[in-house]
């Protein structure tokens, strides 16, 4: 786990990537799953966690931080709240009540689906998505296009922590992204 | 008449009518043996000036009929989530309420105790800890298994995660018949801590979700 580039002056990352806890082979063989609830069980690292990524988005005129079922709901709504935004809840099927709008997406076999609420989002809107993790990119990609589809400019997504081997920056159709952490 | 869905999603400078005051479906048939069913969220009672933050918090939570089937009422606090002002007052409430209490944990419940469980946590220095649907979790977990109406789920927590002599908070966004918070609480005793209270934004009261907690406290701020 090291901490990023450019980020390297800031004495809170450093933290950050050590609170976060590397579990072998979950959920299944060969796959070392970043676990961030030790980061969460570190009150200091996950205020300094949120306190970064507000200080980046205050005065950035961000209406929106949506937030990706269900690990983007621990990071996004202290965010949003922060900043004076809107949170809203990116989901799986049948989760949201009410009218939605959905976007399908690639899973190594197979599909998967994430949705939003008709009229959480308007033309105007801009938008935040942010999720734990960025890996191939994949839920990320289907979060800006229900977004883009509502008529929201999505500014940049936002994650705690990358793997960049994956090549999920690639995928987010030329939106910039943020993370505190790469883990190689 | 508007639907209750463009007059939730109005822009905040518009005036906007508190939800019982919609009809969500046409009106009931006028026998008076059945019970009204449009759900009017009340405002707990108010203390030290509390009420204009119930009012705005009770009204911006929207009732889906007959979701997820036929019958059902839904609360939906998504439309909570897009008022910024009320759903900073729904924590700025749990937070006055708990900061002085010595709180080292706060759990919340998939999924939505995932929104409202982590400001909390922030605000008043206390771990957040999630209590997952089964096979989330990664690594070593204790698990509860808890009855629904047809058939049983299971709540699962990370070993480790809560010791004995911690005091805990348990977040959900609302309690029904008290079958996952139970769990939930069931779950963080067998750690070894202490439940101070469980916290929701909304009560379903005729649920009975109260008697199957016992004795352990239970603070909402809305009740439908």
């Amino acid at each position: 786990m090291s901490a990023c580039k450019d980020r390297e002056q800031d004495p809170r990352i450093e933290g950050i990537a050590s609170s976060i806890r590397v579990v072998p082979n979950f959920p299944k063989p060969g796959i070392m799953f970043q676990d961030i609830t030790t980061l969460l069980l570190d009150p200091k690292a996950f205020k300094n966690t949120v306190d970064l990524f507000v200080e980046r988005y205050t005065g950035k005129d961000i209406t929106v931080v949506a937030g990706i079922e269900a690990r983007g709901f621990i990071f996004g709504p202290p965010i949003a709240l922060a900043i004076g935004a809107k949170f809203i809840p990116l989901r799986k099927p049948r989760k949201l009540p009410g009218e939605v709008i959905s976007e399908e997406y690639v899973l190594e076999y197979g599909t998967d689906c994430l949705q939003m609420h008709i009229g959480a989002v308007q033309p105007g809107d801009r938008a935040l998505v942010v999720d734990d993790l960025i890996a191939t990119g994949g839920t990320l990609c289907a979060a800006i296009k229900l977004l883009e589809r509502a008529g929201a400019e999505v500014v940049e997504c936002a994650c705690v922590i990358e793997l960049p081997e994956l090549k999920g920056r690639e995928r987010l159709n030329g939106k910039p992204l943020y993370i505190l952490v790469e883990s190689r | 008449m508007p639907s209750p869905l463009s007059i939730i999603f109005q822009a905040p400078s518009s005036p906007r009518l508190p939800s019982f005051f919609l009809p969500v479906f046409s009106p009931p048939p006028p026998n008076p043996v059945l019970r009204p069913r449009f759900v009017s969220l009340k405002a707990m009672a108010s203390e030290d000036g509390k009420d204009h933050r119930l009012a705005r918090i009770s009204s911006s939570i929207r009732v889906i009929p007959d979701f997820p089937k036929p019958g059902i009422m839904f609360q939906d606090i998504t439309t909570l989530l897009l008022d910024h002002k009320a759903f900073r007052d729904t924590i700025d409430i749990f937070v006055e309420r708990y900061r002085e209490k010595n709180i080292s944990i706060v759990a919340g419940i998939e999924a939505r105790g995932f929104i409202f469980g982590p400001p909390i946590a922030l605000a008043i220095g206390a771990k957040f800890v999630p209590m997952r649907k089964p096979k989330k979790l990664p690594g070593e977990v204790i698990s509860e298994e808890y009855a629904l109406e047809y058939g049983t789920d299971k709540m699962e927590m990370h070993v480790g995660a809560v010791q004995p002599g911690d005091r805990a908070l348990v977040i959900d966004d609302l309690i029904a018949t008290g079958g996952t918070l139970c769990a939930a609480v069931r779950l963080i005793e067998r750690a070894g801590a202490e439940v101070v209270e469980c916290a929701c934004v909304i009560e379903l009261p005729e649920l009975k979700g109260r008697e199957r907690l016992g004795d352990r406290p239970v603070f909402v701020l809305v009740k439908g």
